[in-house]
């Protein structure tokens, strides 16, 4: 079996990398698929308590690479989704207990087994970053409507770019529709415009993040999320299906149709 | 131009999200041309004495070429010294 490695990447932090890289791992394995998520944030781990796998954490990625353990000991199975599994990442050690050879290395290693190996890149250019994408094969970037967060996703794409990674895919998160239709938030088409690269996702604000991660539940489990569907459709579209994006309209009213007779709204 | 507009006109301003997004063309022209800058510039450089010396005579050790930033525009400066023009061979 030969599998797909692919990096989750962002450049600024706090954009969404952990939960889409749970959220994505979950739903492909929901679909069928053998998934590793490999958290490579040394130092700053947060997979394992968004995947709510904490507890079961006895050796990690640093274990693996320096051969203080086997790759199969420190793979956590996730009881709840067949064919789930985490790496998790060191928690005391600095970025540089791991490198980009090494990352390689395991990369290769990994997608012997499974069919992806979703890997949580960490915030920022440096070290972190040069290792997660190493191994990679395809780049995933997620970025908010926001000036900072688009700024350093194109940053981001230069670097990928140059790490030989030139067909990253955009997934843009936590937009709200009804800042967008004010015209108080830039719309999908402003931002693939501006960074001239190809969509995968539109990710809605959505409440019920926060309550899953509380809880170490991924959100597309939860069959009412608008951001958990979201995903189950990025999902698919990795698997190279045709999915429609999803429509960010909601409950309209008679006010906003009185208001977009007026040319108030946005579209 | 919708009604709203012609308001936000009249106020003087222009949606937020109209603004985040000429803010960000422009500072990722800055941000792209400082990280490419040596291999665009020097392509660039390379192109313009071929195409240029068809025409005249330059020096192009003392050809420069760089951004030059101001408030709400980035521009391309190019100071390329002339040697000589090339006789004119005019159709």
């Amino acid at each position: 079996m030969n599998g797909n490695v692919l990096v989750i990447t962002s450049g600024k932090g706090g954009v969404g990398k952990t939960t889409t890289t749970a959220n994505l791992g979950t739903a492909l394995a929901m679909m069928g698929k053998r998934v590793v998520m490999v958290d490579t944030d040394i130092g700053l781990r947060n997979l394992d308590v968004v995947m709510g796998l904490e507890n079961r954490i006895v050796f990690d990625i640093v274990d693996v690479v320096s051969g203080h353990c086997k790759l199969k000991q420190a793979l956590i199975k996730d009881k709840r989704f067949e064919g789930l599994y985490l790496l998790p990442a060191a928690q005391t050690k600095e970025k540089t207990a791991v490198s980009p050879s090494q990352m390689k290395r395991l990369s290769e290693e990994l997608k012997q087994e499974y069919d992806y190996v979703l890997v949580d890149c960490p915030a920022g250019i440096e070290q972190g970053f040069r290792n997660a994408v190493a191994g990679a094969d395809d780049a995933l970037v997620v970025a908010t409507p926001e000036v900072s967060s688009v700024r350093d996703a194109d940053r981001i794409i230069g670097l990928l770019e140059a790490a030989g990674l030139t067909r990253a895919r955009l997934i843009i998160n936590r937009i709200r529709p009804k800042m967008v239709r004010r015209g108080d938030m830039m719309d999908i088409e402003d931002i693939t415009e501006v960074l001239a690269i190809n969509l995968i996702g539109v990710v809605p604000e959505d409440e019920i993040i926060v309550v899953s991660t509380n809880r170490g539940e991924p959100a597309v489990t939860e069959y009412t999320s608008r951001a958990g569907e979201a995903y189950r459709r990025v999902a698919r579209r990795l698997l190279g299906e045709e999915v429609p994006f999803m429509a960010l309209e909601y409950n309209e009213g008679i006010f906003y149709k009185f208001r977009k007779m007026l040319g108030m709204a946005a579209r | 131009m919708a009604i709203w507009d012609l308001f936000s006109k009249l106020l003087g301003r222009d949606r937020s999200s109209k603004v985040a997004k000429e803010r960000l063309r422009l500072v990722l022209v800055h941000d792209r041309s400082n990280t490419a800058t040596v291999d665009v510039l020097n392509e660039l450089k390379e192109d313009l004495i071929k195409v240029i010396s068809e025409y005249m005579e330059i020096d192009e050790n003392a050809l420069e070429v760089s951004f030059s930033n101001s408030d709400n525009s980035v521009a391309l400066v190019a100071n390329i010294p002339v040697i000589g023009m090339r006789r004119a061979v005019g159709k």
